[in-house]
Formats: structure tokens, C-alpha cells, sequence
């Protein structure tokens, strides 16, 4: 059948993704899903801002360690570059290279969730910061840890979809699921980018 | 899979059910799944109006009655209202566009099991050591020391179902914009898919923030969180606001599909085109728009200030203009056409001055210092229910009659739907208009019981009367349904004769494929141009092809299942409120979710390409399709 058709770099469409019907209710329907995340994700902002510092001992400003969390932000910053190579290699119809910047991806993506744990394990353990301490620290925790669980759920995504395919190479079939990964993956580091300055840069300053 | 003419076993019936991902079949689940969900709150209703009916009653006790306010609010919303129009949108909107199916069936069988199961894991609550007691808004004050588990089972079993309500309400946009017909423009589509486009516009921007709202209930309860715990700095207005973001807009989700189906069925018993449409699509969705704009009407006696209350006071009277915008489209629809009054054109003729009242009351409780005199009496409920029932109620009852052909291929019965009505309808205004009154001298809602001597009593004896004249009219409208399926009397495709939408053009019920050729659409109406150029059939789009069709699945019974399991691990786990942790819960916890992530695991990894019917097979099916 046609999805199962074989390919070539010259007979590969310029956006696989949405060639079938398929790929284009994937294409849009990811999209309006990622519209609802945003509107969550806009929730727990709104209810991080209200309940800042409030009940709790140690204020934001005392609490939040710059240099880690820039190094986060930058693992996942690039992470983020190293999935749109991919997805440039995926629209060339080259797949061992769409695959290693996945890897890549995967590979950064997990130091970031490693260094979060790390933050995590750190602020309960040397601030007595647990989400259970004050209606700040349950804000911040909600707020940061389902961030956290996106990228989580997002590497377990992509790491299937490599695992899946790893045999089979390129055809629309695959193609648009590994261009809603890729989005979920950009979602996630843009709510990273206002998560870094709502909750940390504006942390440290007020 | 073709032999859809064959006798079957009940067995294969049951797991044709519950694998199935075809949305005619996925209606007939929201419709007996709706129903059953809406005599319960039903009997709930009866329960609280027998408790009223006369002063100090005994009938419930404190305790008892809450949980029944409670568990009607929820019930009606959440589990009956909500699922019974997702049975008419999804029985009738891939039809009316022309659509062989939804755009994701898959998510479309998993949206209706998350919806079951959680509503089943709310009920449970009734038999496992009580219910949700702090009203269908559990505003925090209350929610965060009820004793028992009873709020746990409703932000569990709202969140399953919840995750349900969203996904099918992605569904239905993509379904919408991806998959019309050649020619059905977005202007050229019936009311009934606008107002279903624009509820699941409302559904997916309005459901994150009560998910969000829902998470920290939940995470304050069973996992010591501090969101509203004013003594660790919550604060308890969170819950208010996040509530309320999502609570407006989902009484327009409710009762936009209702203006659809009432302006389907108006035009077709008018016998005359929809008065206004483009106007009737602009107010529709500007109804959507502002719905996000008036949520702090619901809380103008918080203290929020008079700047916020007199700009959420002025949005919500701005509403009244689109509304108003549309019930003249209806009457002037109805003006100078050939008027036949059916069961489905009655309800329209009852709900226009029913929703109206509605609409009057709203604007009223919209001017902020009136809604500090009203606001928890006896005139909000009344409001509401002149709204929910009027409007949201009548638009089911209607689309019930109207498309039952369409969904069962059998007509409901007409005259006893006339008797129906007249119960609905005089009991209806008999329980709740007098509720006006009763909540403009002082009867406050809620509250269990009154002394006799405070004017209460005839009220409140003729409101329980007016509540068990409905409770005969839904009796009635069971029976109905029973006789019809017992007498089981085909119809032809158009059998009121004058369709006007693509969905009578094509057999009743349709063939699971739908459409065999794609339709072309020339213009609003579609059917009823065909029909006036004397054509008995659509014209196609395409020749006569192979159609590609998706695989059933088990996969989001499982899913759901999961969840549900997860559930009862995540509420009796030794963090929460009420302390009587188990030591099973945590595995259960875990298991639960083990069984929906490795179920989804499963879909990921099984390729699912569906399968097609060929077109000598549609061939041998002949013209009957």
C-alpha cells in the first residue's frame, strides 16, 4: 500500500509529514493539543506567581542556584537545535543521520532531567524544601515537576519511536510521528525558556 | 467485518462495542452511557425535592442531602448533559460534512471510556463510604475538610473523565477543519457543526485549567500538598478562579451544541432556509469568544473589587446581544414558513420562551450589586435550570426525536413524544419558576431544610410537584425509546420528509462506511438542493473507489481501565487527609498507570494501517446504500 512505499532523496515530498490524511490530522490535531498545554501550563504559572514565597521560611531569592539551572537551560536549548537537525535530515530522506541527532537529543534531554533531579534532591535536602513545606514549594514542585514529566514522557516518546524504526527506515507512515515528537520537544523547551525566567531569573532578583 | 447483515450473539455484540471506533456506534455508547447517568441525577433530583417538599423534613438527613445536591450538580454536567450531546454530535457531524469518519476514531472509543470509567469511579463513591459533599463546584473552603473520601472520588473520577472530554474535543476540531466533504466550505457548513466547532474550541482552552484546578485539589487531599491550606500560605481564591475559567465557558460548550440543534431543526420544520445564517455563525462565536471573558460573575461577592466586578459585570450583559442575535434568527426562520409542529419542532416552540426567561434572570445576576442580593438563593438555581433545562435539555430531547431514525434507523413514537412534552414542559416551569420567588423572598440554596412559618411551604410543595411531573416525563420518554426498539419499524432515509443536511440523504442508520462516494457539495442545505433540482441522491465527488477503514480496538478500554485502577491506588495511598492509607495502594497506584502507558505502548508499537473495502464489495451492496 502506499505508506509502505519506498523512497528515494529525489522522490520524497517536502513535508512528509502531511502527505496522507493521516499525517495532516496528526499535523493539526498535535498542534490544537499543544494550544490546551499551553493553557495548563498558563494555570500553573498564574498559581506559581500568586503563591510566591508565601507560607514558606525560605524566600525565592535565597533559594534558586543560577549556575545549575543555566546549565539545564542550556542542555535543553540544544537539545532543542540538535531535534530541528533531525527533523532537516527526516525531510531529506536521510535516515541514519535523522537518527543520530535524535540520539543526541534523547542524550541531552536526559542530562537535563538528571540535573533537575539533582536540583530537586538538592533543595530537600540542604533547604528542607519539600513539596510538602509551604504553598510555595508545592507551587514550584507542580509547576517545574510537570515540566519534568513532559520531558520525561517526551524521551520515553522519542526513544520508541528510534527502537520502532531503528529497521525500517523512512516512509510516511513514520514520518509525521517523528515530526509531533519533535513539536512536543520544542513545546517543552519553550515553556523551559518562561519557566527560567518566571520562576528563576525573577526568582533571584526579587 | 462486512457482515454487518448477520445475526450475531449477544457476545459478539458486547466486544463489537467495545472494540468499536466507528462513530455512529461510539454515539449509541454516549447515548445509553448519557441516559443512564441522567435518571440517576434524576432520582437524585427527586430525592432533594422530597426532602423539601415540606417543612422539616427527615426525609434526608444534613449529611445525606449535601452529597445529593452534590452528586446531582456533578452528575448532570460532567456525566449525563456532556456525553448525551457528544451522542448527537458524533452520530450526526461526520455526516453532515461528508465524512466517512472522525479523524482520530481511536481517540474518539478512548474519549467515551475515559468518560465511562470515571463517571462509574465517581459513583462508586456512593458505596464506598460516602459522597462528594461541597457542591458540583467543591469550592475549597468546604472541599479540603469534607470527611471521607467523598471529594477524592470527584477530583479522581472528574480528571478521567475530563482527559476524555478534551481529547474528543480535539477530536472533533481536527475532524471539522481536515475532513469535509468537496465544497463544504466552512460558510456552507450546517449550525450543528459550527456550534460543535466552536464548543471544542471552548472544551480544549476551557478543560486544562479545571485539570490544573482538579491536580491541586487532588494534590492537597492525598499527597499533602499546600495549594489551599491557608495556614502553609495557599490560597483558597486559586480554586475559585481556576474553576471558573473553566466553568463559564462550559456552560456555552453545553449550550451551544443545544442552539445547533434547535437551528437544525427550526429550518426543517419551517420548511424555509435558516433565517440569518452568517449571523447566526458570528454569533456563535462570539459566544464563544466573550464566554472566556465572564468568569467572575460567578464570584462578584468574593471581593474581588468594583473595578473587576464592573468589568466582568458589563462583559456578561454584552452576551445577551449575540444570544439575542440568534433567537430572532429562529422566530424570523419560523416567519412566513410552512410550520409543522413534530415532537422536534415543539421542544424548539417550548424552548425559545423558556431560554429566554433564562437569559433575562442571567442578565439580571450579571448587574454585580443585584448578584449581592441573589447570589446563593433559590433565583440563581431557578436561572440555571431555566438555562440548562430550557435550553440544553429540550436541544437533547429534540435531537433524540429528531435524529433517532438517523441513528437507529426506527422513528420514536410521536404521540406519546407530545404527551412527553407536556409533562417535561408544564412540569418544568412548575418546579422552577416559583424557585424565582421562593430565592427573591430568602430561601437560601443548599441548605437542607426551613421552618415552617417562613413562607416557604406552598413554594417549595408546588416546585417538588412540578419535579415529579418531569421525573413522569422522562419515565415516559424510557418507555418510548423501549416500545420503539421492541417494535423495531424501519424508516427510509428522510423520514420527516424534509431534510435538508447531508446526513438524510444517506441511509438510516447509515452503512458503517458512510458516504460510498464522497458527496460534492453545492451549497448550504446540500440535501435540500438535490432534492429541489429533483435528485433522490448527492452528487459524488469521486468515482467509485476503494475505501480504507480503521482497524477495532480493545486498546482504549484497557487504557481507561488503567486509569480507573490507578485511581483507587492514588486515593487510599498513605499520604492523604483523611488517613487511612493502605499498604496496597501504591502498587496499585503504579500498576494502574503500568497498565495505561504500556497500553499506549502497544498502540505505538503495533502498526495499525486499518484495512479497505473493496469496490466490488460495495458493488454487490447494490443501491441499497
Amino acid at each position: 500500500m502506499k505508506l509502505d512505499e519506498k523512497f528515494t532523496p529525489q522522490t520524497w515530498p517536502v513535508s512528509p509529514e502531511t502527505q496522507t490524511l493521516e499525517g495532516k490530522n496528526k499535523f493539526l490535531g498535535f498542534w490544537l493539543f499543544l494550544g490546551g498545554e499551553t493553557v495548563l501550563f498558563a494555570s500553573l504559572f498564574a498559581t506559581y506567581l500568586a503563591l510566591k514565597d508565601s507560607g514558606s521560611s525560605i524566600k525565592a531569592n535565597e533559594l534558586f542556584d543560577p549556575v545549575l539551572v543555566f546549565a539545564m537551560t542550556m542542555l535543553l536549548l540544544t537539545s532543542s537545535l540538535t531535534s530541528v537537525y533531525a527533523i532537516y535530515h527526516m525531510k531529506n530522506y536521510n535516515f541514519k543521520k535523522m537518527q543520530a541527532w535524535f540520539f543526541i537529543t534523547v542524550l541531552l534531554g536526559a542530562g537535563f532531567l538528571a540535573l533537575e533531579v539533582y536540583e530537586f534532591y538538592h533543595y530537600v535536602h540542604e533547604y528542607h524544601f519539600g513539596f510538602k513545606s509551604s504553598a510555595f514549594s508545592s507551587a514550584y514542585y507542580t509547576l517545574v515537576g510537570t515540566h519534568g514529566a513532559h520531558v520525561l514522557f517526551g524521551l520515553c516518546w522519542i526513544i520508541t519511536l528510534l527502537l520502532r524504526n531503528s529497521k525500517r527506515g523512512l516512509n510516511l507512515y513514520n514520518a509525521p510521528k517523528y515530526y509531533t515528537a519533535s513539536l512536543y520537544w520544542h513545546f517543552i523547551d519553550v515553556v523551559w525558556v518562561f519557566i527560567f525566567t518566571v520562576v528563576y531569573l525573577m526568582g533571584m532578583v526579587g | 467485518m462486512s457482515s454487518i447483515t448477520a445475526k450475531k450473539g449477544f457476545g459478539a455484540i458486547l466486544w463489537e462495542y467495545l472494540t468499536t471506533v466507528d462513530h455512529k456506534k461510539i454515539a449509541h455508547l454516549y447515548l445509553f452511557g448519557g441516559l443512564f447517568f441522567f435518571a440517576l441525577g434524576g432520582l437524585e433530583a427527586l430525592m432533594i425535592r422530597i426532602q423539601l417538599l415540606s417543612p422539616d423534613m427527615e426525609f434526608l438527613n444534613e449529611a445525606t442531602f449535601n452529597e445529593m445536591f452534590t452528586m446531582h450538580g456533578t452528575t448532570m454536567i460532567f456525566l449525563a448533559a456532556m456525553p448525551l450531546l457528544f451522542a448527537i454530535m458524533n452520530a450526526v457531524v461526520p455526516l453532515q460534512i461528508g465524512a466517512r469518519d472522525v479523524a482520530f476514531p481511536f481517540l474518539n472509543a478512548l474519549g467515551f471510556w475515559l468518560f465511562l470509567f470515571g463517571g462509574i469511579f465517581l459513583n462508586l463513591s456512593w458505596i464506598l463510604g460516602g459522597a462528594p459533599d461541597a457542591g458540583w463546584t467543591a469550592y475549597v473552603t468546604l472541599a479540603l475538610d469534607s470527611p471521607g473520601h467523598g471529594i477524592d472520588f470527584y477530583t479522581l473520577g472528574l480528571q478521567i473523565s475530563g482527559f476524555g472530554t478534551l481529547i474528543s474535543g480535539i477530536n472533533f476540531l481536527v475532524t471539522i477543519i481536515n475532513m469535509r466533504a468537496p465544497g463544504m466550505t466552512f460558510m456552507r457548513m450546517p449550525l450543528l457543526t459550527w456550534t460543535t466547532f466552536i464548543a471544542s474550541t471552548l472544551i480544549l482552552f476551557a478543560f486544562p485549567p479545571l485539570t490544573v484546578g482538579i491536580f491541586f485539589l487532588m494534590f492537597d487531599r492525598l499527597f499533602g500538598a499546600n495549594f489551599f491550606n491557608i495556614a502553609m500560605g495557599g490560597n483558597s481564591i486559586i480554586w475559585e478562579h481556576l474553576f471558573w475559567i473553566f466553568g463559564h465557558p462550559e456552560v456555552y460548550i453545553l449550550v451551544l451544541p443545544a442552539f445547533g440543534i434547535f437551528s437544525e431543526i427550526i429550518p426543517t420544520f419551517s420548511r424555509k432556509r435558516l433565517f440569518g445564517y452568517s449571523s447566526m455563525v458570528f454569533a456563535t462565536v462570539l459566544i464563544g469568544f466573550l464566554g472566556f471573558m465572564v468568569w467572575a460573575h460567578h464570584m462578584f461577592t468574593t471581593g474581588l473589587g468594583n473595578v473587576a466586578n464592573a468589568i466582568f459585570a458589563v462583559a456578561t450583559m454584552a452576551i445577551a446581544v449575540p444570544t439575542g442575535i440568534k433567537i430572532f434568527n429562529w422566530l424570523l426562520t419560523m416567519w412566513g414558513g410552512s410550520i409543522k409542529v413534530t415532537v422536534p419542532m415543539l421542544y424548539a416552540l417550548g424552548f425559545i420562551p423558556s431560554f429566554v426567561m433564562g437569559g433575562v434572570t442571567g442578565v439580571m445576576q450579571g448587574m454585580a450589586p443585584l448578584d449581592y442580593q441573589l447570589h446563593d438563593t433559590y433565583f440563581i438555581v431557578a436561572h440555571f435550570h431555566y438555562v440548562i433545562i430550557g435550553g440544553v435539555v429540550f436541544a437533547i430531547i429534540a435531537a433524540l426525536h429528531f435524529y433517532w431514525p438517523k441513528m437507529f434507523g426506527t422513528m420514536l413514537s410521536e404521540k406519546m413524544g407530545y404527551v412527553t412534552f407536556v409533562f417535561l414542559f408544564i412540569g418544568f416551569h412548575l418546579t422552577f419558576f416559583i424557585q424565582h420567588f421562593l430565592g427573591l423572598w430568602g430561601m437560601p440554596r443548599r441548605v437542607a431544610s426551613y421552618l415552617p412559618g417562613q413562607g416557604f411551604e406552598l413554594g417549595n410543595m408546588i416546585s417538588s410537584i412540578g419535579a415529579f411531573m418531569m421525573g413522569i416525563a422522562v419515565t415516559l420518554l424510557v418507555i418510548n425509546i423501549i416500545i420503539t426498539f421492541v417494535k423495531n419499524k424501519k424508516v427510509d432515509n428522510d423520514p420527516w420528509g424534509d431534510g435538508r443536511t447531508m446526513e438524510w440523504a444517506i441511509a438510516s442508520p447509515p452503512p458503517y462506511y458512510n458516504f460510498k462516494q464522497t458527496p460534492l457539495v453545492r451549497g448550504l442545505d446540500t440535501y435540500w438542493i438535490e432534492k429541489m433540482e429533483g435528485k433522490k441522491e448527492l452528487t459524488p465527488a469521486e468515482p467509485l473507489g476503494d475505501i480504507h477503514m480503521p482497524n477495532n480496538s480493545i486498546i482504549p478500554f484497557i487504557i481507561s481501565l488503567g486509569l480507573f485502577i490507578a485511581a483507587f491506588g492514588a486515593m487510599y495511598n498513605p499520604a492523604n487527609i483523611v488517613k487511612d492509607g493502605q499498604p496496597w495502594a501504591i502498587p496499585v497506584l503504579i500498576i494502574g498507570l503500568a497498565i495505561t502507558f504500556g497500553s499506549m505502548l502497544i498502540r505505538s508499537l503495533k502498526d495499525d494501517l486499518g484495512y479497505h473495502i473493496h469496490k466490488e464489495e460495495l458493488e454487490e451492496e447494490g443501491g441499497k446504500a
